[in-house]
């Protein structure tokens, strides 16, 4: 049991880091902005932000794959993470605006005129012209950059202290984060939340001070961060789980109270996993709505968390490359069917139009993998380097709910 | 002998079912001490109280030199403090290599963030080593702990134990479904570690609990019903009634 | 009270040349049309109202003929004499004539011989108020009742003597008793002295129906007045604002400045756009324009116009202060009498109090009535979740279903009772097979793993969701509820609760006895305690869990069935429906404590009044009602993390 070096350990981490790149490499080649134009932009700007789901991905996978706690609330954290940078976007894209619009008076406009102008632009369609509160550091990019990660994170450390220290765990905690992500969503969903109700935080393609620079550009801009960003997450990630914190949380998953008799405080472990999670999914979050162009509340619906966990699901928790593929592969098939590209069966008394069947057909392979492939896509791995799952006569591997069971083990 | 671990006067009831009807127990520093008890006489509750899984109604737990209470502490903080529990069923992280497991239990900092920029060293090595040559599972240590036979797991949990370091063992059934030599070899554990620390064992197998050679509590409906040698309680009648006249 | 004055003084002045005239014949309404002759042709809403209430006023047997006449355009007006008469098409530009007085038929005349009245909408409406007094002794009930309308919308004091005297001859004891409320409204407001008013606003002081409330309130009309110096004589005031407490400076300085009581304050607009038209060599002021960016040089600009005497200085704190204190700003009662407004305010005082009580029990019932709905939701989850354990996600999905059901069967029978009473055995059918299938195919491979039923019955879920779009499409299908069911049951203006919910209500109600009957006297219930508790033990009883569980789990899915049958009827029918009602559903469940129905209807009762309560103190927004909501979930469970009613103990899971 002598200790090797952290790449020897984890050898799935140079694979993937060298598929991620070369992937990064070949969109890059064949984009709009190098010329070959093979990619379209808006193409770019979906792998982009498949990119980003990836990483929510893994901080899904590190929450519920690697800690048990199936939390229905990521995704509020990644619109959160959106929400932050989106205000960023829009302030200084309306001031530029309206400085423009501005500069031609004859008289040249206070602060103060900027400011109300810049509000006034911002609110108008919710009835408003004044900042609220929350709009304080909007004007500044390193300020909203940290809420980025602040506001996120601190909503999930006040939720998780909350819901771990009252000792809610399994359904109940992930009902519980389902609501919170609904009261938030409501919340947001008022107009005088502040952050324009229902139609949200829009035009957040365009970056400030940089209209002279195709969106061709910039969007391989975002492909390369996201990348980056979710290059760093996976090595986070895995340098998290692969060492004694990974063996806690595992512990954890498979049976906490055994865990908390060892003399580890599992709320603590548990608060900072969420927590850590939350912020991944913020940054996520952050990188994904530039590239979108658009944020509203329907985005951070209990409904998107839930999917967040499908993916995990398909790709197979527990294990990081899992939670990448997973989502990848889910939501670029659902991006293909639901965009009317693939070709509809017609039975003769009906045609299967996908645009309508594939949220069936996504529902009921969920239940199947569900039921069969526990393992989901990952599992496919285990047959090239030959693991198998251990005999346990269809025993759990612990006795919480999070525990892993029989056939996602590996022997 | 200076006591470690003082129980006096307490009481918990479910649901109107007294479980525990005013306890009171004492155990010093270095001393074995078996518990033995008929079902349903609360002798795993007795434990839960220790360990804070379950919350006494009435009564005092105190500990240490200090006499802290343990009432107000979470089951992490007393495990933290000093009280080592084996339960009656293995319970090992399955999922886990039996060094995981050893490395886990090691005594170490707890706290997420030490534990987060814990770098593996020689020593820890040494002593996770050292404690599988204990147990008897040097050739296992790379294996997945589910994998193990009933015993080994028994081992394994009773080796992380030892881990820890406790000052207070708390080690119920440790001897189920083991076989003869496997029990011999668990009772030099125990009485070695008695040495330098409390041992108290939960049994129900008296040939087991004659071989600790030590001083037996029985509990009946929740309370104290007899202390002393194994001899002295057996001829208790009393004792005798409740427990081995049936 | 003038007007009718007025009238009375015309009538007398009348007397002496009725008589003159009557030497022609017994003519009295001719000869009163004739004395206003010149106003009614007229016709100017302006100058009628003396011809009007002369009529009115005459106590002629004609006179409300003649006005309905009038009123009708049937009234038109011999040339050659100029005499008024009633007229009939009798052929095409012919026209019959009759005598207003003997209402005998005079002659056929050619149109051309003869003038229409046409009075404009102005004088038919004054007309109509006229002829209320008239109505209010019609023998016709209904023409009494529109009467007692038309006064109610447009009351004046020349109403109350004839309303009075109508009380006598009323018959019908439900219009006496609104006439009597009508008079004592009338004499609050036009009585003949202020004893008699206070009298009638007393006695209103424990009305709480929106008429009297109105009555009182437009006594109580204030208009914000400003006076220089104090408060004139003879005022009736109601309040006398300080500014700076009562009312923002600023906005008192405004409304001075807007009488032109002091120069107005100027707005950083104002004084932007007077530098604007001062522009004088790219300066302004001696600064220059690129300067102007801020508002400290803006000032110093706008005061060097101010020198030159460009522009009206912007008046001083100090000169502010003391136009204020110059100034006294005060509410005054249209009502000039103390004595009245004061009883009026402390009779709209005790009406406050009183409304307020039965606002709170109008909140109660509609507190209730949310909670039903929640409890008749959460019910079938009580029984899937609360018993046996297993969470579907897919539950929703099914209330939707029973909604649906509820639809395709109207469509099929028109009759809405019939249908709803084959609809709900059908719900339940339909749902209770699905949820056997679903619970035989999916759910049973997974009984130990929660999180993951979680998730698959969440794949189910948006397939069938999905699946009812492609089947009845995204627009809202409604589910009509039967005749019986609709309507209201008002106990009075503040209180009132629609029949559905009444119903709802007693639904839910039979489904806690359902429910209780089933777990408590039935061999399933006893099973299904048995299966839940200890599988094992049971089985080793001779209970097959398989089949107890399958059937448990349809029996919840049934009731979720019904439980859409009454959601669809009073909300629109969505593919989107259960997803709407699913995590309130668990929460119910959750708060209530789970496995025990008394603690489900606990939660949804604690639920249901929680939120109407939220809404009451913030009732503009329900969305921020259901977010407090959760929130205090959240912080609930915190402190009663087994929910309202807790299992203790072992049993408990421990």
């Amino acid at each position: 049991m002598t200790r090797q070096p952290f790449i020897a350990r984890n050898p799935s981490l140079l694979i993937f880091l060298a598929c991620l790149a070369l992937f990064t490499l070949l969109v890059t080649v064949f984009s709009e902005a190098m010329g070959t134009g093979l990619i379209s932009t808006s193409f770019v700007k979906t792998l982009g932000k498949t990119l980003c789901l990836c990483l929510v991905a893994i901080a899904m996978d590190l929450v519920w794959g690697y800690a048990g706690i199936l939390s229905l609330g990521h995704f509020a954290f990644f619109g959160l993470g959106g929400y932050m940078i989106g205000m960023w976007l829009m302030y200084a894209r309306t001031r530029d605006i309206v400085v423009t619009s501005m500069a031609n008076a004859e008289i040249p406009p206070t602060d103060a005129e900027v400011i109300s102008g810049i509000g006034n632009q911002i609110f108008g369609v919710v009835g408003s012209s004044d900042f609220p509160l929350i709009w304080a550091f909007s004007h500044s990019l390193t300020l909203q950059l940290i809420l980025v990660v602040a506001v996120p994170g601190l909503l999930a450390l006040v939720f998780g202290w909350l819901a771990f220290r009252s000792r809610v765990t399994g359904v109940y905690l992930s009902i519980l984060t389902q609501a919170m992500t609904l009261a938030l969503a409501l919340y947001l969903f008022q107009n005088d939340s502040g952050l324009r109700g229902n139609n949200g935080l829009s035009g957040l393609q365009n970056l400030p001070g940089a209209d002279a620079i195709p969106q061709a550009t910039i969007s391989l801009w975002f492909l390369w961060a996201s990348a980056l960003a979710l290059a760093l997450g996976y090595g986070f990630a895995t340098w998290v789980v692969s060492g004694k914190f990974g063996s806690v949380l595992r512990g954890i998953r498979d049976d906490e109270a055994r865990v908390r008799f060892l003399g580890y405080s599992v709320e603590g472990y548990k608060l900072f996993i969420f927590t850590v999670t939350a912020i991944i999914a913020a940054i996520a979050g952050a990188l994904y709505y530039p590239q979108a162009g658009i944020i509203n509340p329907a985005e951070i619906a209990p409904i998107a968390s839930i999917y967040l966990a499908v993916w995990v699901a398909i790709g197979g928790r527990g294990r990081l490359y899992g939670a990448v593929i997973g989502a990848a592969f889910v939501s670029l098939v659902s991006t293909w069917f639901t965009g009317g590209q693939v070709p509809s069966i017609p039975l003769g008394f009906y045609t299967v139009d996908w645009v309508d069947w594939w949220l069936v057909l996504l529902g009921l392979s969920f239940v199947l993998v569900t039921l069969f492939a526990p393992k989901g896509i990952g599992g496919l791995f285990d047959l090239i380097t030959d693991r198998q799952s251990p005999m346990r006569h269809g025993q759990d591997l612990g006795p919480d709910q999070g525990a892993l069971q029989e056939k996602e083990a590996d022997s | 002998m200076k006591t470690l671990l003082e129980v006096s006067g307490v009481s918990v009831s479910f649901d109107g079912f007294k479980a525990i009807n005013n306890l009171s127990f004492q155990i010093g520093k270095a001393e074995m001490r078996a518990i033995i008890g008929p079902n349903g006489a609360g002798k795993t509750t007795f434990m839960d109280i220790i360990t804070g899984k379950t919350r006494a109604d009435e009564g005092r737990v105190l500990w240490g030199d200090k006499s802290v209470s343990l009432l107000k502490m979470s089951e992490a903080q007393i495990a933290r403090a000093g009280i080592g529990r084996k339960f009656q069923r293995p319970t090992v992280f399955e999922d886990q290599t039996v060094f995981a497991n050893l490395l886990l239990a090691l005594k170490k900092d707890r706290g997420p963030f030490s534990v987060l920029f814990y770098r593996q060293n020689a020593a820890d090595t040494e002593k996770v080593a050292a404690l599988a040559a204990e147990i008897g599972l040097t050739d296992h240590l790379a294996r997945k702990s589910g994998e193990l036979s009933h015993g080994q797991k028994q081992w394994l949990e009773i080796g992380m134990l030892l881990a820890q370091d406790p000052q207070l063992l708390l080690v119920d059934e440790p001897a189920a479904g083991m076989t003869p030599e496997e029990r011999e070899h668990t009772t030099a554990i125990l009485v070695e570690a008695a040495k330098t620390r409390a041992v108290v064992v939960v049994e129900h197998d008296m040939e087991f609990v004659r071989r600790l050679n030590c001083k037996v509590t029985v509990l009946h409906e929740g309370s104290v019903l007899a202390e002393g040698g194994l001899d002295h309680v057996t001829s208790n009648q009393d004792v005798i009634d409740v427990y081995l006249g049936r | 009270m003038r007007v009718f004055l007025l009238a009375l003084a015309a009538i007398l002045s009348l007397a002496p040349s009725l008589q003159a005239q009557s030497g022609s014949g017994n003519t009295p309404v001719q000869d009163l049309l004739q004395v206003h002759r010149a106003l009614i042709e007229k016709g100017s809403r302006k100058s009628i109202a003396p011809a009007i209430d002369a009529i009115a006023t005459s106590g002629l047997p004609a006179a409300q003929t003649v006005l309905q006449t009038w009123q009708s355009k049937d009234m038109w007006q011999r040339e050659e004499d100029g005499l008024f008469f009633r007229a009939e098409e009798i052929a095409k530009k012919t026209y019959r004539l009759y005598d207003f007085d003997s209402g005998d038929a005079v002659g056929d005349y050619d149109k051309d011989a003869l003038d229409q009245l046409k009075p404009n909408s102005g004088v038919r409406a004054m007309i109509g108020t006229a002829l209320v007094v008239f109505q209010l002794s019609d023998p016709d009930p209904a023409r009494r009742r529109d009467a007692l309308d038309a006064l109610q919308r447009d009351a004046e004091a020349s109403h109350l003597a004839p309303l009075r005297a109508s009380l006598e001859g009323e018959t019908d004891p439900e219009i006496k008793a609104r006439k009597e409320q009508l008079a004592t409204l009338l004499t609050l407001r036009f009585g003949a002295d202020d004893t008699a008013r206070i009298a009638a606003i007393e006695s209103i002081s424990t009305d709480i129906s929106l008429d009297a409330r109105a009555a009182l309130n437009m006594l109580l009309t204030t208009s914000r007045e400003i006076a220089q110096g104090p408060v004139p004589q003879g005022v009736n005031v109601a309040a006398i604002l300080t500014p700076g407490e009562d009312m923002p400076e600023a906005e008192a300085y405004a409304m001075l400045a807007d009488k032109g009581l002091a120069p107005p304050r100027l707005s950083p607009d104002d004084i932007r756009n007077t530098l604007a038209a001062h522009i004088d060599g790219g300066k302004v002021g001696g600064v220059p324009l690129a300067a102007l960016n801020t508002d400290a040089a803006r000032a110093t600009a706008y005061a060097a116009l101010v020198e030159a005497g460009l522009a009206p200085a912007q008046p001083t704190e100090a000169a502010i202060k003391e136009a204020l204190a110059a100034h006294t700003i005060y509410d005054a009662y249209a009502e000039p009498s103390a004595a009245v407004t004061a009883a009026a305010e402390d009779a709209l005082a005790a009406i406050k109090t009183r409304v307020g009580l039965n606002q709170m029990l109008d909140l109660a019932l509609d507190g209730i009535s949310l909670a039903s709905i929640f409890f008749l939701a959460a019910i079938g989850l009580a029984i899937t979740f609360g018993v046996m354990g297993v969470i579907n996600m897919a539950h929703g999905e099914f209330i939707m279903m029973g909604a649906y059901t509820g639809y395709v069967v109207q469509q099929l029978i028109p009759n809405y009772t019939v249908s709803i009473l084959v609809a709900l055995p059908l719900a339940f059918a339909v749902t209770f097979a699905a949820g056997v299938a679903m619970e035989r195919l999916v759910i049973r491979w997974l009984y130990n793993r929660p999180l993951e039923t979680l998730l698959a019955t969440f794949g189910i879920s948006i397939a069938l969701q999905q699946i009812a779009k492609n089947i009845f499409g995204t627009q809202a299908r409604p589910l009509t509820s039967p005749g019986w069911l609709d309507g209201a049951w008002v106990m009075n203006d503040v209180v009132s609760i629609s029949y559905i919910r009444i119903a709802i209500f007693v639904l839910a109600l039979t489904f806690l006895a359902l429910f209780l009957f089933i777990m408590k006297r039935t061999r399933l219930g006893l099973e299904t305690r048995a299966v839940t508790q200890n599988p094992r033990m049971a089985a080793s009883m001779g209970i097959n869990p398989d089949r107890v569980n399958m059937l448990t789990f349809g029996l919840g899915s049934g009731i979720a069935g019904i439980a859409g049958v009454a959601i669809g009827l009073f909300a629109k029918v969505t593919s989107e429906l259960g997803s709407d009602y699913i995590v309130q559903s668990f929460m119910t469940v959750v708060v209530g404590g789970v496995g025990n129905i008394w603690g489900t209807l606990a939660g949804a009762a604690m639920i249901g009044f929680l939120q109407k309560g939220i809404e009451w103190m913030n009732p503009s927004n329900t969305l921020a009602a259901q977010t407090y909501m959760i929130i205090f979930i959240i912080i609930f469970i915190q402190f009663r993390p087994r929910g309202i009613i807790a299992l203790k103990g072992r049993a408990a899971g421990d």
